[in-house]
């Protein structure tokens, strides 16, 4: 008898968005044990990994980062498919969707600041409406929206600053070693 | 490569106009005002129709004046008048006429998960 063996090849875009969805997992964890005064209220920092893998790898590599760390973030913190887990999906598909228009606006006018806002912005829209529609029907959420809003201008505001701290960084490539 | 480039810089003051838009016009959507007499709710009404309410307690009889979308207790026979000094409410304000048991309440209509 001969054992079978099921090889997976992976690719090295594979390993790159393997390494970089980690990255965004970490930041979800880490985040998810910040106790925060109201739920929903998040900083949002896998966002950052986000934006910066659009920045280097292009969309397509971004929303497979995104929708990976949604999917096994969810899996750890064992909201799997509960509405907590809609909403961060609602969120990630709209602030994704944003970015893939807002990233063929001129470069010289908007970097990633700029970015980062609209996605934070899409973000919390998608997640209001989800609300609205879905979770909480017929609950007025008008006077939220400003302390949401104004959450995700400052969260927007902050992750977008240290994208572009982290791309004036040297490029991973030059100082990674091979382990593998 | 700077971090701020100017369209962010427009992005983030649409951003904070829209928020700060928002935060002014917030409705103040208080419009119940529910009056209580020793403890009991003795009316819950809406600030829609302009009246003067009387309330009968141990000590008399307090007026409470709907007026505009406003509510005050306009005349009170506590000795200290601390309900009639406290004017019109604001969203979620309360005015106590302790003495005569009596307190009028400002707020929004209570949603909770029985509505569901």
């Amino acid at each position: 008898m001969t054992a079978s063996i099921i090889e997976l090849k992976a690719s090295l875009e594979d390993r790159r968005i393997a390494a970089l969805a980690a990255a965004g997992i970490g930041l979800t964890l880490a985040e998810a044990a910040i106790p925060l005064p109201i739920p929903g209220l998040k900083p949002g920092l896998a966002n950052i990994v986000t934006l910066l893998v659009l920045y280097r790898y292009g969309w397509r590599l971004a929303a497979w980062v995104a929708l990976l760390r949604i999917v096994a973030g969810a899996l750890f913190l064992g909201s799997f498919l509960t509405p907590t887990f809609a909403l961060s999906l609602a969120g990630g598909l709209a602030s994704l969707l944003i970015l893939a228009g807002a990233a063929r606006l001129p470069q010289t006018w908007f970097g990633p600041v700029g970015l980062s806002l609209l996605a934070a912005f899409g973000h919390i829209g998608a997640q209001l409406l989800l609300v609205d529609v879905w979770l909480m029907p017929g609950v007025s959420l008008i006077g939220l929206l400003p302390l949401f809003l104004g959450a995700a201008w400052v969260t927007g505001l902050i992750n977008g600053l240290i994208v572009a701290r982290l791309m004036q960084a040297p490029q991973p490539e030059s100082r990674q070693t091979v382990t593998a | 490569m700077s971090g701020l480039r100017p369209g962010d810089i427009l992005l983030l003051l649409a951003g904070l106009a829209l928020v700060a838009g928002l935060l002014l016009r917030a409705p103040a959507t208080a419009d119940r005002v529910v009056i209580q007499q020793a403890g009991q709710t003795f009316l819950e009404t809406s600030l829609r129709l302009d009246r003067v309410i009387a309330v009968p307690g141990p000590l008399g009889t307090t007026e409470v004046e709907i007026k505009s979308g406003r509510v005050r207790v306009k005349a009170d026979p506590s000795p200290r008048q601390l309900c009639v000094q406290q004017g019109w409410l604001k969203a979620g304000e309360a005015a106590v006429c302790l003495p005569n048991r009596v307190s009028v309440q400002l707020g929004r209509a209570a949603y909770d998960s029985l509505n569901y």
